[in-house]
């Protein structure tokens, strides 16, 4: 209810104009002042939230922008210090033979990035076009300064890959500032110099697979959060209200305990020396010499990340049971349902939507992880995450992890606008 | 489902107990792992997991060495002397401006024991992260309860979205982006000389990925808090004569006091477990907790680590009995009997 | 409630004091390592010593290894490290791509017999122009003898599951694990990076890691193969050498280390280039790399010092005069016999295209 509706029905002796209109105490229109007054409130309220607004927008929005869409589809790092050749490049059709005056600017390009000392980077762009080209660049650079025409033949002589077509179309590649390439490598595909697009050498695809298994995972850890988690928020929203309050705090304490204190304890539980292990060598199950690998594999990632989403799960699942009544499962069974039928065909409906929206929280959260399955994944629990970690830690090529966030962050906002249709940012509730 | 009618058949009792038998079992899948970790870091032997001698209650198995070991971990000299007045002298003139602490044992726990400087830094950047998240958006919770205000559902889909989107794409953007130079007068007018504003590696990085992290928190919990909140209540203070700010500290901030503090643990929490960001941005003299916890469990496998995992498993329930109390306070407050 | 939140909000305040207060008090440099007992022996060896000597302090900082933090300090123009521990690869891609200093290697002191140093250090370590080299240190395989009286003695040993069986240790990473593989498929350590340079060379080295897959335990850390074989998780495992001796020297651990196809690299100082105190930095990098240091190092742990001179001063370990170091060392002429030195060229070239491959092997 806002302000405006008090004043809708016309008060007896109140002012007004010649034509009825109602006129506020200072002659104007009433009309016009209400839209004034609301016009006044409603930027009162945007200001409210400008702070917070303009604080998300440059601390968190504009930065991953500015890394997805610039840095993954945009790299200059060639084209900046290698002008000449650049310009050259980008005329060349990419299957003729490359030209002397190609070679030219090449080596003139070289010998200036060696004197600037940004041979490395050069090299390194190059590089991840096609393996083996860095080397070729930094001993090509460290004699170019020295090279005499005619330059391809210089060049050859160097060393003889600059013969190779495909070595002039990496650095054609390379010299493409606004490229394609990374966002195809990211799904396992090439772009060839020509413009075309290939697939990736099979031996070297790896991310589509790695984005379906991260699907499976993040489905699997749903499936495992909905079947644990439905008896319990059941259970709890079925107790006397003491009691729930007690389960309640149970769910919560791992909740509110860190991610990383979680972790450990999975590897204390789980490790081949760990408590689960010695309890089943202990009860026979398993021999001293024969222990089960739960953990640093795919098992110990699913397992760590179902333990640390289930309250995501239980939570949503609770606050809805508890808002059916239970009335209606009760009249179902005056009119002769099974207790299976009542439950089935009358309770469990009601609850689809907190499990949807539990479903789909778990969902978009597991498909961000990383740190779990960096500490117990082992080779083959490793998610998408860990790629992008891995680009942007130790391979420092910034773009592919660019490419590879650019696909996940597409997922994960799908996933968030459908989240907003079906549940409704406004109903997400924490504890 | 507490308890059986007194007629119901062999069947549904047999249910009942399989129902209940399957809830404690996933309750133990809950509670147990967090619960395990702390005999086991009364350890003697540096192993994760149990020995015989911890079975059989031997007090020769277990030790406080790795409690010890939190203390000292990095120290450049653990034989120092140790004692009570040594300790309050360290603390008296530690936490004074005017004075500096003498060489002692205290002082070269607190300057070099790693776990002690990640927990320095933890609180640090927590800290300063709740308070940003906290004042930004409480401010925008309560903007965006006003049913005058524009767009409400895209601006709340945008502040909501640092907790929805993957934190590896979150912190590699703000690690690429913050690598950059941020000084205004070298941006917008081109000049070369003026310093150069890095947020990378630095705390204040870290705090404003905190802050951005925290703040969807805060808008959940005082907005959860705002529904209830009955706006007569301001036009009535309105109406005798207290102006916007007198009516927002004395009527709508005691009411919405609840949900603020607990957005600010919420808020803090965040911070306080997040590792991705520090991973990203931070340095190691930045190292928080977790962190640390992280390199811990990747490198040196000691059960250093299951003794700083307790210590965090007693500071969570703390947490969590404070925010039960806030909760009852507030459902008080707001008329509803605690359920 | 209101007391509790200023009670907080002073603590946060005197924290945050603490915390300044620290940061600005005396000059330092920061030094950073790898942590453990490696950073311990430089403590020891390099820190104590010139603190002692100099009066200036140490900031003693751990890291992973890898080039991203000192990138993002440099590009940012913000650096706060000194002087860094790097791998050879790491080196020599800092100082290509203008991440370091370069150093006047003129100015290194010469040997303690009076060797200049250009020639004290083992040739060709002195080539990259921004690091000078402090250790040998060597990736090898090691097994526990108590579990196997009659032991691997050779490269080819670790790929036979049949006539060893039992898990195998493996560091999850194409590097050292291909030539590994090519040893044991019988490529003379001179002709293994050739071999790899070639489509079949790399095959070849897939296929016989292959033979070994289902049976392998990846580590990523160096502290964890020790780790496995006390556990018993594996047979035998690769593992950094100084690693396995220091759980024989400290820990009495009945490990034993097989030299056969070591894989062998150095670790260097770098200078980030724009460290804060470059001067001191450089003082201590040559205080460091002194014959004295370098041997005095090699008391700790068991890699090799760079400088020949500090050859005839190696001792014995810290506090057990009889377990001498000097044949603990990779360089040791027993160890040394079928050594391969890896090529931080072939890798910075190839490794791109090997992790990919790596890494989707790992996943079929």
């Amino acid at each position: 209810m806002t302000d405006a509706s008090y004043q809708t029905a016309p008060l007896p002796g109140a002012p007004s104009d010649a034509s009825g209109a109602l006129l506020a105490a200072d002659g104007t229109p009433l009309k016009q002042r209400l839209r004034q007054a609301m016009k006044v409130s409603r930027r009162r309220a945007f200001l409210l939230v400008a702070p917070l607004l303009v604080f998300i927008l440059a601390s968190f929005v504009v930065p991953i922008v500015a890394l997805l869409l610039y840095q993954g589809a945009y790299n200059d790092t060639y084209e900046a210090r290698m002008p000449a050749s650049t310009a050259l490049l980008q005329q060349w059709d990419g299957v003729s033979e490359p030209t002397e005056e190609m070679a030219a600017a090449m080596v003139a390009d070289l010998a200036a990035a060696r004197e600037s000392k940004e041979i490395g980077k050069v090299a390194s762009r190059v590089n991840q076009e096609l393996s083996g080209t860095r080397s070729l660049m930094t001993k090509t650079a460290r004699r170019a300064a020295k090279m005499e025409p005619p330059y391809l033949a210089a060049l050859i002589d160097r060393d003889k890959d600059w013969a190779d077509i495909e070595t002039w179309g990496a650095m054609k590649l390379a010299s493409t500032s606004l490229t394609p390439a990374f966002y195809a490598n990211a799904i396992d595909m090439k772009y060839m110099p020509d413009g075309s697009f290939e697939d990736q050498e099979e031996q070297r695809q790896i991310y589509v697979s790695l984005f379906v298994r991260t699907l499976l995972v993040s489905g699997g850890v749903m499936i495992a959060c909905i079947f644990l988690g439905f008896p319990v928020a059941y259970l709890i929203a079925h107790l006397p209200a003491r009691k729930a309050n007690l389960l309640i705090i149970l769910v919560l304490l791992p909740f509110w305990t860190s991610l990383l204190v979680r972790t450990t304890a999975w590897i204390a539980m789980l490790q081949s020396q760990g408590v689960l292990n010695d309890m089943l060598v202990f009860l026979g199950v398993t021999s001293d010499d024969s222990r089960f690998s739960l953990i640093y594999n795919m098992t110990g990632t699913v397992v760590a990340m179902t333990h640390i989403l289930l309250p995501f799960m239980i939570l949503p699942i609770y606050s809805v049971m508890k808002a059916i009544p239970p009335s209606h499962v009760r009249a179902a069974k005056s009119l002769g349902a099974t207790d299976w039928t009542a439950f089935w065909r009358v309770y469990f409906p009601a609850t689809i939507p907190g499990i949807g929206a539990g479903g789909l929280l778990v969902f978009i959260l597991a498909i961000g992880y990383y740190i779990t399955p960096a500490l117990v994944g082992g080779s083959d629990g490793q998610l998408i995450s860990n790629a992008i970690a891995y680009h942007m830690q130790r391979s420092l090529n910034y773009s592919l992890a660019a490419a590879l966030g650019g696909i996940l962050l597409l997922g994960v906002l799908v996933l968030y606008w459908l989240y907003d249709r079906i549940v409704g940012i406004d109903n997400m509730k924490l504890g | 489902m507490s308890s059986l009618p007194p007629y119901a058949s062999t069947g549904q009792k047999v249910w009942h107990y399989t129902f209940l038998v399957i809830c404690a079992l996933i309750f133990i899948f809950l509670i147990t792992p967090i619960l395990i970790i702390a005999p086991l870091s009364f350890n003697a032997e540096p192993y994760f997991s149990f020995t015989d001698g911890m079975l059989s209650f031997d007090s020769e198995a277990y030790s406080l060495r790795w409690y010890q070991d939190i203390a000292q971990n990095g120290m450049a000299n653990p034989d120092q002397p140790t004692s009570w007045p040594l300790f309050w002298e360290w603390l008296w003139k530690g936490l004074s401006p005017f004075h500096t602490a003498p060489p002692s044992f205290y002082t070269d726990m607190w300057e070099n024991a790693q776990w002690i400087r990640a927990m320095r830094n933890s609180f640090f950047i927590g800290f300063f992260a709740t308070i940003i998240a906290v004042t930004l958006g409480t401010l925008a919770a309560i903007g965006l309860s006003r049913s005058e205000m524009p767009a409400r559902g895209l601006i709340m889909s945008v502040l909501i979205s640092p907790l929805i989107v993957p934190l590896v794409v979150t912190a590699a953007g703000m690690f690429y982006f913050y690598s950059n130079n941020f000084n205004p007068s070298s941006w917008l007018l081109g000049n070369e000389e003026a310093d150069r504003w890095i947020l990378a590696q630095t705390y204040l990085g870290v705090i404003l990925a905190h802050a951005a992290l925290g703040t969807p928190f805060v808008i959940i919990t005082v907005t959860a808090t705002l529904v209830g909140f009955d706006k007569s209540l301001v036009r009535a203070g309105a109406s005798m004569g207290a102006g916007p700010a007198q009516t927002f500290w004395k009527i709508q901030m005691p009411l919405i006091l609840p949900g603020v503090i607990s957005g600010g643990l919420f808020a803090f929490i965040t911070s306080f477990d997040e590792v991705v960001a520090v991973l990203f941005l931070a340095g190691p003299e930045h190292r928080t907790i977790p962190r640390q916890m992280y390199s811990g469990i990747r490198e040196q496998i000691s059960p250093t680590i299951l003794a700083v995992a307790t210590i965090l498993v007693i500071l969570s329930v703390i947490l969590l009995a404070t925010l039960e109390l806030l909760r009852r306070r507030s459902e008080r407050l707001r008329g509803m009997s605690p359920s | 409630m209101t007391r509790a939140i200023l009670l907080a909000a002073a603590s946060g305040i005197a924290l945050t004091g603490a915390v300044y207060a620290d940061a600005h008090s005396g000059k330092s440099i920061t030094v950073v390592s790898w942590g453990g007992a490696y950073t311990k022996s430089q403590v020891e060896a390099y820190h104590k010593p010139w603190i002692e000597q100099t009066g200036n302090k140490i900031v003693s900082e751990d890291y992973n290894g890898g080039l991203a933090e000192i990138k993002a300090q440099v590009e940012a123009g913000n650096v706060t490290w000194d002087i860094v521990d790097v791998e050879l690869s790491d080196a020599v891609r800092a100082c290509d791509e203008g991440l370091a200093e370069e150093l006047d290697m003129s100015a290194l002191p010469d040997g303690a017999d009076g060797t200049p140093a250009a020639e004290d250090f083992i040739a060709g370590t002195l080539d990259v122009p921004c690091a000078v080299p402090t250790i040998v240190w060597s990736t090898i395989f090691a097994y526990d003898k108590e579990k196997m009286e009659d032991g691997p003695t050779t490269m080819a040993d670790f790929f036979d599951t049949e006539k060893f069986p039992g898990k195998r240790g493996l560091r999850k990473s194409p590097k050292a694990n291909l030539e590994m593989a090519l040893i044991a498929d019988g490529v003379a350590a001179d002709e293994v990076y050739d071999v790899l340079g070639t489509d079949e060379g790399v095959d070849r080295a897939f296929a016989k890691l292959d033979s070994i897959k289902d049976d392998v335990v990846w580590w990523e850390a160096g502290a964890q193969p020790p780790q496995l074989l006390a556990d018993g998780e594996v047979a035998m495992t690769t593992a950094y050498n100084g690693r396995i001796f220091n759980a024989v020297a400290a820990e009495d651990k009945p490990f034993e280390i097989v030299w056969d196809g070591q894989i062998w690299d150095l670790d260097l100082w770098i200078i980030p280039k724009g460290a804060p105190n470059k001067e001191a930095a450089m003082d201590f990098l040559k205080f460091s790399t002194g014959t004295q240091a370098l041997a005095d190092q090699a008391s700790w742990i068991s890699y090799g010092p760079t400088r020949k001179s500090s050859s005839p001063l190696v001792g014995s370990y810290d506090g057990k005069p009889d377990l001498k170091m000097g044949p603990q060392m990779p360089t040791a002429p027993d160890n040394f016999k079928n050594a391969l030195q890896n090529d931080f060229e072939f890798w910075a070239d190839n490794q791109d295209e090997l992790n990919e491959r790596f890494n989707a092997w790992l996943a079929s």
